[in-house]
């Protein structure tokens, strides 16, 4: 096995690997501190600020021999008998003179900069830069100029490291961004006429290591070191980006993408970033609502379950409509709860909404044109319930014969997602419970209507187009009034003490062979494919290889 | 330390003579100081009809004020540092763009909970551009909870009824600051 010995700790990498010093000190813990090197982006080498000694050791006499001079830790792939020093005088001279000579023409606008707290400048500034500053050039300008509808960029904080030049290069495939100008007056800016404009944009203002490029729907909204980071799962679409939602007192600031070398690796589109307004939005169901006749009257919680309950038992044949936005802890409880009452209780799949095509870009990342997070999840509980997956004209053609006698509709749909006629077959039912995001043609029709939980305040696990399976923890408490779909759940088949998704999904997973990987361990914080672990479970373990 | 420690050494208390056991010489002593003060300059205020007359109004942490540039606009530039800062967590900015071209961003709304507030003065100290600092108001009262919520408009209305009296601590030039350019 190849060793590399850095700092004086060895290493031993697999022989396949393909690993540059940056990454193979990391593993030892060890930081090299880098600007213009990301691991999903190519290597250019030249903000030099991961500059460090190597040299070789020989393997039959033991004599390390170093280079004369630094090398660049982003474009030295470590090879077995390599030697490597971060820690040196002559490394740290060297950093400090890159952080010296980075910050002559930076305005150190730090307390209006929106970077601030994130800020890889500051960072190494303070890890590896020097005590006082030697030159005086002021005044500092600061220019700020628009690159796109949705991105600003600070003309002179950049450090011009070009991760966002080669990003629009090599991930959106869209080339927009370029390095104008020559020497000092090299600028980051767009090709006159051509804004950066594509779907992917945002993951330049989380790719630069410093505040010059910024999001404009984030700007000067909050400073990052009031938000609080949880792990999610993006719901905007079936590709089921890991994210993180950075929120502070319950309300989201932003949305980042989470490193998930199997989704969505480091970036997530411009769709799923922006997806939290409509958790705050003033039109949001707030209250529970039941029907009285013809009036509606807001009501509140406390023996709802109960009463909805009762009138389900004697509605007769019943139905359940299981939203592709439920989690899979929800969808199964929904169905339990439904089939408990009724063992012929009708389940079928809510509408599927989709726009145009997958869009695909040059570096692989897909946005899917099937806009919900679970279609699949869902579908394995139908199949297990049912054994077929029902769609939602199914139950229209149902309703059309007059065969329901009570419905259970779950939405989550953040568009409009049914319309008055639709609607309408559903007023001839003796209940029906609505639980959706926003009001609709059918939440106006139904008995109960009932406010659901938006993605960023559930607990629950996604299966994503290929069938990834991610869970995620509730990252803000819903408004009050709102109680998520699985806690009702919980309630309504009368099991004791706090809704607890893990549980569930256990239960699932014992049940229902499709979730059979799944196991009773946790699930990791970057999911795993189940069909990759249930063929992986199947095959044999591989016996030891014979010694050559 | 032990009371058997061998470092500790036990002493009497010397006793009282003739002079001492009959009190007289402190009763004088003690006397004298009071007619001291009754013939003396008075020095006691009759607070609240006459004010406090403060030594050092510059260094007193009373209530807080938003100080304003030399154009008259808030001083501010919403960079959040004194409610970082705060302890008590009882300042809330709301920031956005700034409507003039010399400036990036500065506070659309600034409001300090002055009953939460305990005037330690860790937001003038935070501070990056002088903006925001404590006063000499000491006598500081309010009629419900809602008006000791002050907001942008009364913060720098304080400072304009205080300018005068205490001036802005430091003058550091313009283009020095932070936010400035």
């Amino acid at each position: 096995m190849p060793t590399v010995i850095i700092d004086g700790h060895e290493l031993e990498i697999r022989s396949d690997e393909r690993l540059n010093a940056i990454q193979a000190a990391k593993r030892l813990g060890i930081e090299i501190p880098h600007y213009c090197w990301h691991p999903g982006l190519s290597v250019v080498g030249s903000c030099r600020m991961c500059l460090v000694e190597a040299g070789t050791r020989d393997p039959k006499t033991g004599i390390i021999a170093m280079l004369p001079k630094l090398v660049p830790a982003c474009n030295t792939q470590v090879r077995d008998g390599m030697v490597i020093v971060t820690q040196s005088e002559k490394v740290r001279q060297a950093r400090a003179m890159v952080e010296e000579d980075l910050l002559l023409r930076h305005p150190i606008d730090c307390p209006i900069c929106d970077k601030a707290g994130e800020c890889l400048l500051q960072d190494y500034h303070f890890r590896y830069g020097q005590k006082e500053r030697r030159a005086d050039l002021r005044p500092f300008t600061s220019r700020r100029r628009d690159l796109g509808d949705d991105i600003t960029l600070f003309v002179d904080r950049c450090i011009l490291c070009s991760r966002c030049v080669r990003f629009t290069r090599e991930i959106s495939g869209t080339s927009e961004l370029l390095i104008a100008h020559r020497g000092t007056d090299q600028e980051i800016d767009v090709v006159a006429g051509f804004p950066l404009a594509n779907k992917l944009s945002g993951n330049v203002v989380d790719l630069c290591p410093v505040g010059a490029l910024g999001d404009k729907r984030f700007l000067y909204r909050q400073r990052v070191w009031f938000l609080n980071s949880h792990p999610g799962i993006c719901t905007r679409c079936a590709t089921g980006c890991s994210t993180w939602i950075d929120e502070t007192q319950d309300t989201i600031y932003r949305i980042r993408p989470r490193e998930n070398p199997e989704v969505n690796r480091w970036w997530i589109c411009n769709d799923g970033r922006y997806d939290y307004p409509h958790v705050h939005s003033e039109e949001r169901l707030l209250q529970p609502v039941r029907r009285d006749g013809q009036t509606r009257v807001p009501v509140d919680w406390a023996g709802l379950p109960r009463e909805i309950d009762a009138r389900f038992r004697r509605a007769g044949r019943l139905a359940a409509v299981l939203s592709p936005f439920l989690t899979v802890e929800e969808a199964y409880l929904l169905a339990t709860y439904v089939r408990q009452i009724d063992p012929e209780a009708r389940l079928v799949l809510g509408p599927v909404p989709k726009t145009g095509r997958d869009e695909r870009f040059a570096g692989g990342f897909v946005v899917s044109a099937e806009k919900c997070p679970n279609r699949r999840g869902v579908e394995a509980i139908l199949a297990h319930f049912t054994g077929r997956v029902a769609a939602w004209e199914d139950l229209l053609a149902e309703l059309a014969a007059g065969a329901i006698g009570g419905a259970w509709v779950s939405g989550g749909y953040r568009d409009p997602w049914v319309d008055e006629a639709t609607a309408e077959r559903f007023a001839g039912l003796e209940v029906l419970v609505v639980q959706d995001l926003f009001p609709s043609p059918l939440a106006d029709r139904a008995t109960y209507t009932l406010p659901a939980a938006a993605f960023a305040e559930r607990d629950g696990t996604y299966v994503n187009r290929d069938d990834h399976l991610q869970s995620q923890r509730w990252a803000i408490r819903p408004p009050a009034g709102v109680r998520p779909e699985g806690g009702l759940l919980w309630e309504l088949l009368g099991r004791q003490g706090l809704y607890d998704a893990r549980a569930v999904l256990r239960e699932a997973a014992a049940q229902v062979s499709y979730f059979a990987a799944v196991g009773s361990g946790p699930v990791p914080e970057t999911g795993f494919n189940l069909k990759v672990r249930l063929l992986a479970a199947t095959l044999p373990a591989p016996e030891d290889a014979p010694a050559a | 330390m032990r009371a058997d420690d061998n470092n500790i050494r036990w002493i009497e208390a010397p006793g009282l003579g003739l002079t001492g056991r009959s009190y007289l010489p402190l009763l004088v002593e003690g006397l004298t100081t009071t007619f001291k003060h009754l013939v003396g300059p008075k020095k006691t205020v009759q607070y609240p009809e006459e004010p406090h007359e403060m030594a050092h109004p510059e260094i007193y942490r009373g209530v807080h004020r938003l100080n304003r540039d030399e154009k008259g606009r808030v001083k501010c530039v919403a960079c959040f540092l004194c409610a970082t800062a705060c302890p008590a967590h009882c300042i809330d900015i709301v920031a956005a763009e700034s409507p003039w071209p010399d400036r990036e961003k500065y506070p659309r709304s600034f409001t300090i909970d002055e009953l939460r507030c305990i005037f330690c003065g860790m937001c003038e100290e935070a501070c990056p551009v002088d903006a925001i600092e404590l006063t000499s108001l000491y006598d500081l009262s309010g009629k419900s909870r809602e008006e000791m919520i002050f907001d942008k408009e009364k913060l720098l209305s304080i400072y304009d009824q205080t300018k005068d009296r205490e001036p802005m601590q430091t003058a550091r030039p313009h283009e020095e600051r932070p936010g400035a350019h």
